[in-house]
């Protein structure tokens, strides 16, 4: 039991720290470099191969960690200190949650995979999201500069505008899918549902000719609560607090904001903390609303009956872990992608503009969203009396 | 010792520290929200050890995530400077904190001296707190915190209405300054 979780840390761990955030900002730059038409990072070489530019993320690291690090005098020492940990912990520790594959009958044991398969793991995403803040708000006010004092001010008064969009739009899948377990949520969109289905609330079956029936769509959060996801995705992209979303950081008016004061691996670790977040809301995305682990069309209950005749159930089993592994990790990568073209895609908000979108736009559209999934759900359940 | 017990330990070792914390700081208002943040992240941690996972959820939520940011930002937003009290004033602050925690103190260990009351009950319909506690506290079962808005639908309406008149007189009266 421990030594599964461990394994299961480890790997979540790996693959975060190891393979996707020190590939992120090489990602960045290519991905604008090629949105813009330039050529990008290609410089760092190591007795001539470059490889594609790939070395650039090992020289930012070993050149965040040799530099100096400033601590302002005025500053308050310890707060200023910490601040860092407190933007790069809550980051790291919400991938617990979320599962990286299903739930397999292997020999004796059930596998499960996710680090921590909790019945409120959604309110534990939000409760790590809502003290997320702390980096921000602290590391702004340890710093004595006022233009740090402003980027945390506008960062805290973003974040929870958002929290409470980003807490609303999430009801309507909540409801949908009738659990807060993400690992139930997963295993939920394993299916497929009849695209012309609704029809039959119409009591419209009799006129639809027979084949209907097998116009069928995965039966993913993103096709049952299109806006839910759409406001989502918008939500936690600005709790992220990067571009459009930047105002806390602010570059042209506020130097970097809040973390305007830090040097070295110090600000080198606000930037982790970001790019680990765009990993984990890509989990997150993935995880709800894309389906987590399953194949579109392809159940894991097809896969295993299809193969165990030719090579047996437990190997089977191992096919269906890996394959599944592989789809959640696709996935992730496409979330990932969507979020950088994003960021280079679209203008910056004003601020006003960022609070309207928030409070004028997002909440009475998710308060609207959770009224219509209800009557829709009370229906269908009205129908099946 | 189990590991449930370690863990218990430390948490409520920091929760007790963070209130300390809170109490015997009057020059830095940003460190005594920080230290009140470590209190309510323990207790919550606390309530995870007790199988209360809802409200631990709830309670870092609420607590540490929505009002002591709530609290920071209007500390920077007043720009409150360590020298906003006089030092007469804080001396009445620490005898009047003095009074007040030792009352509470008083009452706390009386009640425990004398075994803990059992929760009231109230009629019908008004919910008891005893029914709402056990709904919250429930081990993993989701059935029963279906209570705290199927049975209790009433008093929960109720809080909803007083909170939304509470904002309501909030707006009025900050735009009857501004005019």
């Amino acid at each position: 039991m421990l030594t599964g979780v461990i394994v299961k840390i480890a790997f979540v761990f790996a693959m975060i720290m190891g393979l996707f955030a020190p590939l992120m900002t090489w990602v960045e730059r290519k991905q604008s470099a090629v949105m813009q038409d330039r050529i990008g990072a290609n410089r760092a070489d190591i007795a001539g191969i470059t490889l594609l530019g790939l070395l650039h993320p090992l020289t930012d690291v070993i050149k965040l960690i040799t530099k100096e690090d400033v601590v302002p005098l005025g500053a308050n020492r310890l707060l200023h200190l910490i601040s860092p940990l407190l933007a790069v912990v809550p980051a790291l520790i919400s991938f617990a949650v979320i599962p990286f594959g299903g739930t397999y009958q292997l020999g004796e044991g059930t596998y499960n995979l996710v680090v921590a398969d909790c019945d409120w793991g959604v309110l534990y995403l939000f409760a790590i999201g809502s003290i997320a803040a702390y980096g921000t708000i602290l590391s702004g006010w340890a710093s004595n500069n006022n233009w740090s004092l402003l980027g945390s001010l506008r960062g805290s008064a973003q974040m929870i505008s958002y929290e409470v969009c980003m807490g609303l739009s999430l009801v309507g899948v909540m409801m949908v899918f009738g659990t807060l377990k993400l690992s139930e949520m997963s295993h939920a969109q394993d299916t497929t549902f009849r695209l012309l289905g609704f029809l039959e609330l119409f009591g419209w079956v009799s006129v639809l000719p027979w084949w209907v029936d097998w116009i069928r769509v995965p039966n993913w959060g993103i096709f049952l609560q299109p806006l839910g996801c759409i406001m989502f995705l918008t939500a936690i992209m600005a709790e992220n607090k990067r571009p459009p979303f930047d105002q806390p950081e602010g570059e042209s008016e506020i130097i970097a904001g809040y973390f305007t004061e830090y040097s070295g691996m110090r600000f080198g670790l606000f930037y982790t903390a970001e790019f680990v977040e765009v990993v984990v809301i890509a989990g997150i995305m993935t995880a709800i609303f894309l389906g987590g682990w399953s194949i579109p069309y392809l159940s894991t209950q097809t896969i295993i009956d299809g193969v165990s005749s030719v090579i047996g159930t437990s190997i089977a089993t191992i096919l269906c872990i890996v394959l599944h592994v592989l789809t959640f990790w696709i996935k992730v990568c496409f979330m990932i992608w969507v979020q950088m073209g994003l960021r280079w895609l679209l203008p910056r908000f004003r601020y006003d503009q960022l609070m309207d979108l928030c409070w004028k736009n997002m909440l009475p559209l998710s308060l609207a969203n959770i009224v219509v999934t209800a009557l829709i759900l009370l229906w269908i359940d009205g129908m099946a009396r | 010792m189990t590991i449930e017990v370690a863990l218990f330990y430390v948490f409520a070792l920091v929760a007790v520290l963070g209130a300390l914390g809170l109490l015997l700081n009057f020059r830095n208002l940003v460190a005594g929200a920080i230290c009140l943040v470590a209190t309510m992240v323990s207790l919550g941690a606390i309530y995870v050890l007790l199988g209360a996972y809802f409200l631990a959820a709830v309670q870092i939520m609420v607590y540490a995530g929505a009002i002591v940011v709530v609290f920071l930002f209007v500390i920077m937003l007043l720009n409150i400077r360590t020298d906003v009290f006089t030092p007469s004033q804080q001396l009445l602050f620490k005898i009047f904190g003095i009074l007040i925690a030792g009352f509470v103190l008083f009452q706390f260990l009386t009640a425990i001296a004398g075994g803990l009351p059992a929760f009231p009950t109230t009629p019908d319909g008004f919910g008891g707190y005893r029914d709402i506690a056990g709904a919250l506290f429930a081990r993993g079962d989701a059935r029963e915190g279906t209570q705290v808005v199927g049975d209790f639908i009433l008093p929960f309406e109720i809080a909803s209405l007083l909170l939304l008149a509470a904002i309501v007189g909030s707006v009025v009266l900050a735009k009857r300054r501004l005019e």
